[in-house]
């Protein structure tokens, strides 16, 4: 595979939209960064598209509310594109309380020749203007601008983990820690509440939504994950409080395994819908599930990660990273999941095959358009010269964001503060 | 209407860890005397680690706006760990009279994870008042440790306890000092009733002697059954909800 990298702040969130044309990401200082695939020149075949930065906007700034003396973080914990409908583009971003709607929009000409302005856009004494002329749109150098269309403000007390559009297009909803809510882009003044899971009593809390998505074709159904390693599937006909779930699904927990952090080891960090909606992919700290809608008692398939921390939990549990949320990504034809993990490296499983392999983001060990070296960890005994022993992983180094894109065998990995993606070399 | 001062949310540490982080082998289970791979860790856990989860949820109930998934799960743990400790939970008898000052260091532990069930529910009722209220109590910061036991836990351990003054659950004078600077004012007002929770430290038994960092059985006792919830709280009811 090739690689190119780019640089950026902390990365908090990275997702191509529907075209895989447009790659965005969002970081912990508030700012959007989008980046654009070149379209492929004629006379060089083999050289793939690369990205490049199309626009670049502050989405979110910190803010304080002084009504309960709290800062609202600036980062960006989401992005999601609606698909395309006209020549601009939309986005949804969002940090720990409010959504915005983006509007990402070219403009290659302006108008020129106005009666009452002149050149400099200085307004003009009528008395002087003896003849009219028809303003005319004249090219001008390619700028993007993006404006905030609509701001979803003051509906979540907890923090918003997730977005997803509908794919009616014209809902989507916002989850936090404890409520779900319904959206018409339209309006943003008020939102459906549809998932609420807060006890009357606080004192009885004992979990958490952690994840949330729309099924990609039917309008009326979703999925959320919680803290407790459990979906639930929700139908939005069957009430309009959908706090009694269609669909439960869990595994139950396999008594050798059990330990003091079973739970925290058990909590979904990220749910994905596949493209095909037959199944969905749930990612907890060691493992990446595959689950069939069909099937609530066990997922079909379950991908070891890194199991070779399974034995030093107490010492993750220590230093926090045992609460580290990973997300995971499916490939365009659903073949294919890919997850981070620690010390740069990312994992790749073949559903089909049942192969894995392990790939390593950082610029030490590539340079661009270098082919990726699969990575080993060794796990104990003698250590081969290309591995890396279990001790010696960076745990500062975590690849918790990723994107596939939606056609093409094009990745995208945040690594901390560096973007890299990666393409399918051509022969 | 009180608001504490406004509190900078602490960044998460380890995302601004600049230097390789590593990781240690587990290993404070282990006998030194046997081979380190024939040995699993403990069914029961060490009094360290139930000192390190309640030293987390501490910091975690620093926050200014705590991170509710990472609260849960450090209590859920926590729970889990002291469920451990004590397997057997049997209904105590009622309750006795707070302790005079200066008993034993083992029950003012006690009475300091019977206080964190408090302090946790406490903190979740809180998290409810922040909807839609002027007023929003801030996470439970250090009301003021017990005096630590001779066991050597951290001081920061204790601090959980909101028992301190009204049940003679006392702060060890040393430690006072470190958390003067945290405003409390607002834990005066009648939100905080402490002294009507019912939550009194335990009477002396006798596994309550002992040194070190053990529990004390009828604290336990008292403690799962608040858990499991045949012993109401008594709180005065707050507002909103």
């Amino acid at each position: 595979m090739e690689l190119k990298k780019t640089r950026a702040d902390i990365i908090s969130t990275v997702e191509f939209n529907h075209t895989g044309e447009l790659l965005a990401t969002g970081d912990k200082g508030g700012r959007v960064v989008i980046f654009q695939r070149e379209q492929e020149s004629k006379n060089q075949v083999h050289r793939r598209g690369e990205y490049n930065v199309y626009s670049t906007f502050q989405s979110h700034e910190p803010e304080f509310d002084y009504l309960k003396s709290l800062e609202i973080e600036e980062k960006i914990n989401k992005i999601r594109w609606l698909p395309q409908q006209n020549a601009a583009y939309f986005l949804l971003s969002t940090n720990d309380k409010t959504v915005k709607l983006w509007k990402v929009s070219e403009r290659d000409k302006r108008p020129e020749g106005y009666n009452l302005k002149d050149e400099e856009g200085r307004l003009r004494d009528p008395a002087t203007i003896t003849t009219l002329r028809v303003p005319v749109l004249r090219p001008m150098d390619l700028m993007v601008e993006a404006t905030p269309r609509r701001v979803f403000a003051n509906a979540h007390t907890y923090h918003i983990n997730s977005i997803s559009v509908n794919s009616d297009y014209e809902t989507y909803m916002s989850a936090d820690d404890l409520r779900i809510n319904l959206w018409n882009f339209e309006i943003t003044n008020q939102s459906f509440n549809i998932v609420d899971i807060k006890p009357a009593n606080m004192e009885e809390l004992t979990e958490v939504i952690t994840a949330a998505e729309f099924h990609p074709h039917h309008c009326n159904t979703f999925v959320y994950s919680s803290s407790k390693g459990t979906i639930r599937l929700c139908d939005m006909r069957a009430s309009a409080l959908c706090d009694r779930h269609t669909k439960f699904f869990e595994e139950p927990e396999d008594p050798s395994n059990r330990s003091f952090f079973s739970e925290i080891i058990s909590s979904i960090s990220d749910v994905k819908f596949s493209h095909s909606g037959r199944y969905i992919m749930t990612r907890d700290y060691l493992t990446v599930k595959v689950w069939d809608l069909n099937m609530e008692n066990r997922p079909i398939e379950t991908y070891q990660v890194h199991d070779y921390l399974r034995s030093k939990l107490c010492s993750l549990y220590e230093n926090d990273c045992i609460f580290d949320k990973f997300e995971c990504v499916w490939n365009g034809s659903d073949s294919v999941i890919m997850t981070g993990s620690y010390n740069n490296f990312f994992r790749m499983f073949d559903r089909n095959t049942k192969r894995d392999v392990t790939l390593e983001a950082s610029r030490e060990n590539s340079k661009p358009r270098a082919i990726l070296k699969p990575r080993k960890v060794c796990v104990g005994g003698k250590r081969r010269k290309d591995e890396i022993s279990v001790d010696s992983l960076d745990f500062s180094k975590k690849i918790l964001h990723t994107a596939w894109h939606p056609s093409e065998n094009i990745i995208a990995v945040a690594a901390t503060n560096n973007l890299y993606i990666f393409q399918d070399k051509v022969n | 209407m009180m608001l504490s001062k406004g509190l900078k949310r602490k960044r998460e540490e380890e995302e601004e860890e600049p230097e390789k982080e590593a990781l240690a082998v587990d290993t404070w289970w282990l006998d030194p005397r046997l081979p380190a791979v024939a040995q699993a860790p403990p069914a029961v856990p060490s009094n360290s680690l139930l000192d390190l989860s309640v030293l987390k949820l501490h910091h975690s109930l620093r926050q200014s706006e705590p991170d509710l998934r990472h609260l849960v799960l450090l209590v859920n743990t926590l729970r889990r760990i002291q469920a451990s400790v004590e397997p057997e939970a049997t209904l105590p008898s009622v309750p006795s009279p707070p302790e005079a000052p200066g008993v034993a260091a083992d029950s003012l532990l006690a009475s300091s994870d019977a206080a964190l069930s408090a302090s946790m529910a406490s903190l979740l009722e809180d998290l409810s008042h922040i909807e839609g209220l002027s007023q929003a109590p801030q996470p439970l910061v250090d009301e003021g440790p017990p005096g630590r036991p001779s066991g050597g836990a951290p001081p920061g351990l204790g601090a959980l306890d909101l028992l301190g003054p009204a049940t003679g659950c006392l702060l060890d004078d040393e430690l006072e000092g470190l958390f003067e600077d945290i405003d409390t004012s607002m834990y005066d007002s009648e939100l905080w009733a402490p002294a009507s929770e019912g939550l009194k430290p335990g009477p002396e038994d006798g596994p309550g002697k002992e040194e070190g960092l053990e529990l004390d059985e009828a604290q336990l006792d008292y403690l799962l059954d608040v858990l499991v919830g045949t012993q109401a709280l008594e709180r005065p009811p707050g507002p909103g909800r």
